[in-house]
């Protein structure tokens, strides 16, 4: 909490976007999380990777579960919807908004316990059904509103505040996702916004599920010693395995060439992602490679970093499920809901 | 880059926009935190102590602190310091208690000050409380220079400069009124330890066009009339004046002439409105009290009719800016304006007639000019000071002052026998403002009112006297909020650099984006490019901390746009970030130990 709200002055060169908004309009209200949460750098970044991206307030939709993490939907883009849900749920609910309107751009924001335990299963079906959302896990291995405990985040060996060693294997939801067939799979940590800003708007952009796993340290419960969620720990421990540059469909790519194979890839809207792995052998656009990779930087006790797998093109919810892709809201009343005369004739095919 | 040094008392110093402007340095933001607080006295006094005439400059002050002010940064108008100012002085009660005080125990060293302006009532100030015997020469019947005789009393009562002034010479400076000085010599071999010179820029400047002795009773020269006008010499104008010139001067004398029976006051510029030299304020009160500005304008010849002063006739400019930006004018045509009286406001020089050539005193061959040191405010003759209008040409009260302090600290020097470049050192402290848990010792909320229209006498009870004072005050509501639009930049962001975890919330909560944690560079030059947002203004300081634990990058700080908001400090989680009142310690005369 702040004592105060921030003072609505702008720096005299705020710009504004395409869209007339400065960075300031997608802002939300005052964090009223532990002063220094990683969660809220990564709310920084939201908020940046918007206004670059010249969102519509109003054509978005925040989507979150429980914890402080889950908090933060709060503390951008207040003139979003928004839906707060109950504990995991917030795969759910987004498959259910995303199946009546698919219009929108829907950022999903969780925790790791939110999405690793209580609310896994929600999570594993999301990724399946491939939900056009970008789904962001600020993973802190702790449940940090509820004062700290171990999550299914927390590394064997990590230690809590008190000192007791965490001694279950973890669940990485990139290994998850991976394996579950997300077509966009990325980790971050929060206190890197060069690399997570072009990692969120090539999320949003990707065409299906885009799940971030942001490690994001609890300042309060698990930034000490014994922790592998602290900011030292990630600082000394993160290796960025792929860098990825998002390039919008009205920028030419004027980026200077780095040394390496660059990949690029094409995103539905015509944006591109550019992507450079740091290791020789390695494919971000190949499951295996990606997931081979990943497994051997943890054997090697590194964390991965980067927007590790993409794969353009697949299908999302609406065309596996052959759903009508107009937002439901916009067809006509007797499409939508086509009488008894209708109803019969689709029951008779079950007679 | 290196780090900064924060202990130099001049980095903290200069983030106070409006203390750094001031010539005096007062302590702005404290002061107006304590009108805030209702502690007038406290405020009056806190003033006093740098400025010396809080009531008057509260009223008068040329104000270089507003246009300094922070608050521009983020919106159009800055907080009205000077009339602030004025707050303090009437709300506040009887400090006479609390007035410094000469000691019983003189010290045995006789000083003189040539002329009663507020240069050298400074002087008497700073070096009375430390037992010298001051005797300061006046040559009219009462003190205060041409804050009195000049300064008209609509805009600044007679009641407060006498109790002002008061303050000083009640404790115990020998005034000899009536008395000019005519001799330098005399004045030396009179055996003063030291001599200030005070004595201000007298003599108003001419204006030789023809025609100009042809009618001598109508042509006046501004600072000469108005000084006929306070002795009561002069007691009416003809109906129609021109004044000629647009400086602060002209704006007294335009506003006068209406309170003396002109009808039509037109003053003529012969620039435009740009280059006005009266401040934009004194502008708008003359412009209220409906007297015409007429501009680019320039003076040919005054038109006589029989020995009567007609009209003036001018050369209408146009003005045009050659490629390398600069100015020059062509003749459209030639007008006549008609006039019943001209005033010639077109500035002051100085006149020493009375210093003898031959004591030592070098004068500059071209401007015939005393040769004074620019910091210790010496002639080339050891022992004369100089100070005020005196030493380098009419500026303004608050300069006087300026001068006056560190004239007596010079004097004090060489009293002791030591050398007068031998300075006192500045000082600070530097105070933890937190109170507690995301609680200051100073309100941190950030006040979107803009800033507070002054009040004005109706126009008909301002002619009807001229010693009625236009100003009415701020009241005491529209005071307590005007002190609120003050940023509070003497509360300073103070960073402890092996604290940081680097984080980013204080980046984050940054309304204004000042803070960048980044890698180092090699200049100041390249770092301002590549802040969260740009730092343009070159003459606001770029903080650089030393290399954060984590990744040895650095945190940057851009002051220029600092709401002093202490956001970074409420959500640093290891206090890294702390909100710290900076006080400047000033020396004065006999404050050698810092
Ligand atoms: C019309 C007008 C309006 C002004 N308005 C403002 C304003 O609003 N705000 C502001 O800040 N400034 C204003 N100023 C400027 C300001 O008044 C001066 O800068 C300031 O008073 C200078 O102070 P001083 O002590 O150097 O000299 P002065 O105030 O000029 O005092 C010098 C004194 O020395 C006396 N003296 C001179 N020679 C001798 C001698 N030989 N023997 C004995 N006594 C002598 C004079 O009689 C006078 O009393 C104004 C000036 C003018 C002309
Ligand atoms: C159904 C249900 N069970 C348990 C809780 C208690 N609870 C609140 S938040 C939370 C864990 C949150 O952890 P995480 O998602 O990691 O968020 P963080 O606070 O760490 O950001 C739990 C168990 C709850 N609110 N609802
Ligand atoms: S408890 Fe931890 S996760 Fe929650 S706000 Fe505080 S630091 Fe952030
Ligand atoms: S006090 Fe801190 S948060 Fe507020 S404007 Fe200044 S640097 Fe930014
Ligand atoms: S909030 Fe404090 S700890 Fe965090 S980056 Fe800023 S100064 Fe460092
Ligand atoms: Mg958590």
């Amino acid at each position: 909490m702040t004592s105060i709200a921030k003072p609505p002055v702008k720096h005299p060169s705020s710009r504004q976007n395409g869209i007339g908004l400065t960075l300031r309009d997608y802002e939300g209200v005052m964090s009223t999380l532990c002063a220094g949460c990683g969660h809220d750098s990564i709310t920084a970044s939201i908020v940046q990777a918007a206004w670059e991206m010249e969102l519509e307030p109003h054509r978005v939709g925040k989507m979150s579960g429980i914890g402080c993490s889950s908090k933060t939907t709060a503390y951008f883009m207040k003139q979003s919807h928004g839906f707060n849900s109950v504990h995991g749920r917030m795969p759910s609910v987004t498959s259910g908004a995303a199946a009546a309107n698919g219009g929108l751009t829907y950022i999903g924001v969780s925790g790791d316990g939110d999405s690793l335990s209580i609310g896994v299963g929600q999570l594993c079906h999301a990724i399946r059904r491939n939900v056009n959302m970008l789904y962001m896990l600020e993973n802190n291995g702790v449940y940090g509103l509820t004062k700290g405990q171990f999550s299914a985040s927390a590394d064997i060996g990590s230690t809590s505040k008190k000192g007791e060693a965490n001694e279950q294997a973890p669940i990485d939801p990139i290994l998850l996702a991976l394996s579950l067939g997300a077509t966009y799979v990325a980790r971050s940590f929060s206190g890197d916004k060069r690399q997570l800003v072009p990692i969120i708007k090539a999320g949003i952009a990707h065409k299906g599920f885009a799940l971030v796993d942001v490690i994001s340290p609890c300042v309060t419960f698990n930034d000490h010693e014994g922790s592998t969620k602290s900011y030292a720990y990630t600082r000394q421990h993160e290796v960025e395995a792929v860098e990825a540059d998002y390039v919008p469909l009205r920028r030419e790519i004027t980026m200077p060439e780095t040394k390496g194979a660059v990949t690029v890839v094409q995103m539905h809207d015509g944006s591109s992602v550019r992507l450079r792995p740091t290791a020789p052998d390695y494919d971000p656009t190949d499951r295996e490679s990606a997931y081979a990779h990943v497994r051997a930087c943890q054997a090697r006790g590194e964390i991965a970093t980067g927007l590790l797998f993409v794969s353009e093109g697949a299908r999302d919810m609406h065309e596996l499920a052959r759903t009508v892709p107009t937002p439901l809201v916009d067809v006509p009343f007797e499409a939508l809901c086509p009488g008894q005369a209708a109803l019969d004739k689709l029951m008779a095919r079950y007679r | 880059m290196g780090a900064t040094d924060v202990n130099d008392p001049r980095y903290y110093h200069k983030v106070v926009d409006c203390q750094w402007a001031c010539p005096a340095h007062t302590n702005v933001p404290g002061y107006l935190r304590l009108i805030a607080q209702g502690r007038y006295d406290d405020s009056y006094m806190l003033n006093r102590e740098s400025n010396v005439f809080p009531g008057i400059l509260g009223r008068t002050c040329d104000r270089p602190c507003e246009p300094a002010c922070r608050r521009v940064r983020v919106e159009e108008k800055p907080v009205a310091i000077c009339r602030l100012k004025r707050v303090a002085a009437d709300l506040r009660g009887d400090i006479t208690a609390r007035l410094p005080k000469a000691p019983k125990q003189k010290n045995g060293k006789r000083i003189a000050c040539v002329g009663a302006g507020p240069a050298s009532l400074t002087v008497a100030n700073d070096l009375l409380p430390l037992g010298y015997d001051v005797t300061i020469f006046e040559q009219n019947a009462k003190p205060g220079g041409l804050m009195r005789v000049n300064i008209p009393a609509f805009r600044l009562p007679a009641s407060v400069l006498d109790e002002e002034c008061g303050y000083i010479i009640d404790m115990g400076a020998t005034m000899k009124y009536g008395t000019p000085i005519d001799s330098m010599k005399a004045l030396l071999a009179k055996g003063y330890d030291a001599v200030f010179v005070g004595s201000g820029a007298p003599k108003g400047k001419e204006l030789d066009l023809p025609g100009r002795h042809d009618d001598p009773g109508k042509i006046h020269i501004g600072i000469e009339w108005l000084a006929n006008v306070h002795f009561g010499h002069v007691e009416r104008i003809e109906p129609r004046v021109l004044i000629i010139g647009v400086g602060n001067t002209a704006m007294d004398c335009c506003r006068t002439a209406k309170r003396v029976g002109a009808t039509d006051v037109t003053v003529i510029a012969r620039r435009g409105r740009k280059h006005f030299k009266a401040s934009p304020w004194e502008l708008e009160d003359a412009e209220e009290e409906l007297v015409e500005i007429v501009e680019n304008h320039s003076p040919k010849r005054f038109v006589v009719e029989n020995g009567t002063l007609v009209g003036m006739e001018f050369e209408v400019l146009e003005w045009t800016e050659d490629a390398s930006g600069r100015q020059k004018s062509t003749v459209k045509e030639t007008r006549i304006l008609p006039c019943d009286a001209v005033i010639l406001a077109i500035g002051q020089d100085n006149a020493f007639p009375w210093i003898e050539r031959d004591v030592g005193i070098e004068f500059d061959p071209k401007w015939d000019m005393p040769v004074v040191d620019k910091t210790t405010f010496q002639s080339t003759r050891e022992g004369v000071f100089f100070g005020g209008d005196a030493a380098w040409g009419p500026e303004n009260i608050i300069w006087a002052v300026a001068h006056g302090h560190q004239a007596a600290i010079s004097i004090h020097q060489h009293c002791q026998g030591k050398p007068v470049t031998e300075r006192p050192p500045q000082g600070m402290t530097l105070v933890s403002a937190k109170m507690g848990m995301h609680s200051w010792a100073y309100s941190n909320d950030y006040e979107p009112a803009k800033r507070a229209k002054m009040q004005h006498e109706d126009l008909t009870k301002r002619f009807a006297d001229i010693t009625v004072e236009v100003e009415l005050g701020f009241t005491p509501e529209q005071a307590a909020r005007e002190v609120q639009r003050c940023l509070n930049c003497d509360i300073q962001t103070h960073f402890t650099t092996s604290l940081c975890i680097e984080c980013d919330a204080c980046v984050d909560v940054c309304p204004t984006r000042c803070l960048t944690i980044t890698t180092n560079g090699t200049s100041e030059a390249d770092l301002r490019t590549r802040l969260s947002a740009p730092a343009e203004n070159l003459d606001q300081a770029v903080y650089v901390s030393d290399a954060l634990p984590q990744t040895k990058r650095v945190m940057v700080k851009d002051e220029d746009v600092c709401l002093h908001c202490g956001l970074c400090a409420e959500r640093c989680p290891t206090a890294a970030w702390d909100m710290r009142t900076f006080d400047l310690k000033l020396p004065y005369a006999g404050m050698m130990q810092p």
